[in-house]
């Protein structure tokens, strides 16, 4: 009878091993920082990865980054941005039970998480096209038959040597500049022109090459220059897309718990200001916006 | 000027959030921006350092780690501690054999 009689007035928010809500609130704040803890060292070992593979072969980044799109990243790194805002927005408004508003930051968060995903779409595709892939599906190839003319004009120039390079600079160039504008042809023409016209100018630091050639200080490249591909560019593919897909998966997942958290609203289990579901997933979103910030550093705005 | 709950719990202002939202924009600008310049070997430590700023706004004002409890932004902070020993480590380690691997290593 006692025990029927404590049910009846416990606030059924606050779980029977917990002494207030307050407790309840702090405890599940820690847990969810200890989780984010171990987020960021679930990243930590694809940092490394990078940071070794870099350190060790700058080429390889400077290449791979040319045929990552800077403006669709700096999209992404501002409507995630956004997103970040409009997720603390939230948990302000689940705070004062502005239930309403709450609903609608939700909805407008997970927007921006489908907007992310969309321009990740765009520049997944664009990579998937142009064979641009990690390790073994790494099969670099242009689809415009106009690239090939570019080959043909410009095959003309000397040694067997020069011809090589200057065939792999003509079959990426244009995947890269495709990537960021549609009409692919009149880039073509007027890019490569400076590299090809005169190969005795080019600045082009020396790739490294294993054991017979060695990198040249990455510096010293011209900026204005395609480099030549370097041996294993496909590194840079493998972590680009183990860093950007670990990354999307867990965009997927904030919106799944987006979508929890709507379902919550509308069981009326935010009325009473019961704001730490909406605190939890909102932590977990702001992680996920810190890790894109150093993604879009480390991968796009290299050189 | 603070907003509180009914139970004392700290309410970021509207203002704070937009400002530190534009702050953020700023820096993704400063970002970008930066990367026309060269700067050598700075380039990386002006944007990683930026990066970090914006880091740390999210930490403080999105996350709320400035009114929290201390220990939980440790428990955050510790996080990135034993990740920088992890990525130092293995940098080091990989530093002493690369002139093994690529003759003439290290570069310049």
């Amino acid at each position: 009878m006692a025990a029927q009689h404590h049910d009846d007035d416990h606030d059924p928010n606050l779980a029977h091993h917990f002494e207030s809500t307050e407790q309840q609130r702090q405890s599940a704040k820690l847990g969810m920082w200890l989780f984010l803890a171990t987020e960021i060292l679930f990243f930590g070992g694809l940092f490394v990865a990078y940071t070794v593979y870099r350190g060790n072969h700058p080429e390889v980044f400077v290449f791979g980054a040319h045929f990552l799109d800077t403006a669709l990243g700096a999209l992404n790194t501002v409507v995630l941005i956004f997103s970040s805002f409009t997720i603390a927005w939230a948990v302000r408004a689940a705070q004062l039970k502005q239930i309403k508003l709450l609903k609608w930051l939700i909805i407008a968060t997970m927007l921006c998480a489908f907007a992310f995903l969309g321009v990740k779409y765009v520049e997944y595709s664009a990579k998937w096209k142009h064979g641009l892939l990690w390790a073994g599906a790494y099969d670099p190839h242009v689809e415009h038959e106009e690239a090939f003319e570019t080959i043909e004009v410009e095959g003309e120039l000397h040694t067997p040597e020069a011809d090589v390079e200057i065939i792999e600079i003509e079959e990426i160039q244009p995947v890269a500049e495709g990537e960021i504008v549609e009409p692919v042809v009149a880039e073509v023409e007027i890019d490569p022109a400076p590299v090809v016209a005169d190969p005795d100018s080019s600045t082009i630091a020396p790739a490294a090459r294993g054991p017979e050639g060695l990198a040249g200080p990455v510096e010293e490249a011209d900026h204005d220059l395609v480099p030549v591909e370097p041996l294993n560019a496909r590194v840079f593919f493998s972590i680009y897309f183990m860093m950007t897909g670990l990354h999307g998966i867990h965009v997927l997942g904030g919106i799944a718990a987006m979508l929890w958290l709507l379902k919550c609203l509308r069981r009326g289990d935010f009325d009473g200001g019961h704001f730490t579901k909406v605190d939890m997933v909102a932590l977990y979103w702001h992680v996920v916006d810190i890790i894109w910030i150093y993604l879009f550093l480390l991968l796009y705005l290299i050189d | 000027m603070s907003e509180h709950t009914e139970s004392g719990v700290h309410v970021a202002s509207l203002k704070l959030l937009v400002g530190v939202m534009i702050a953020l924009m700023i820096g993704t600008w400063l970002t970008v921006s930066v990367t026309h310049f060269d700067f050598g070997v700075l380039n990386i430590w002006i944007g990683l350092g930026i990066a970090t700023v914006k880091a740390i706004l999210v930490g403080l004002y999105f996350m709320h780690l400035r009114w929290d409890k201390p220990f939980n932004a440790f428990v955050f902070i510790s996080a990135f501690a034993f990740l920088a020993l992890f990525i130092g480590f293995a940098l080091m380690d990989s530093a002493h054999y690369q002139d093994v691997i690529i003759p003439g290593w290290p570069l310049s």
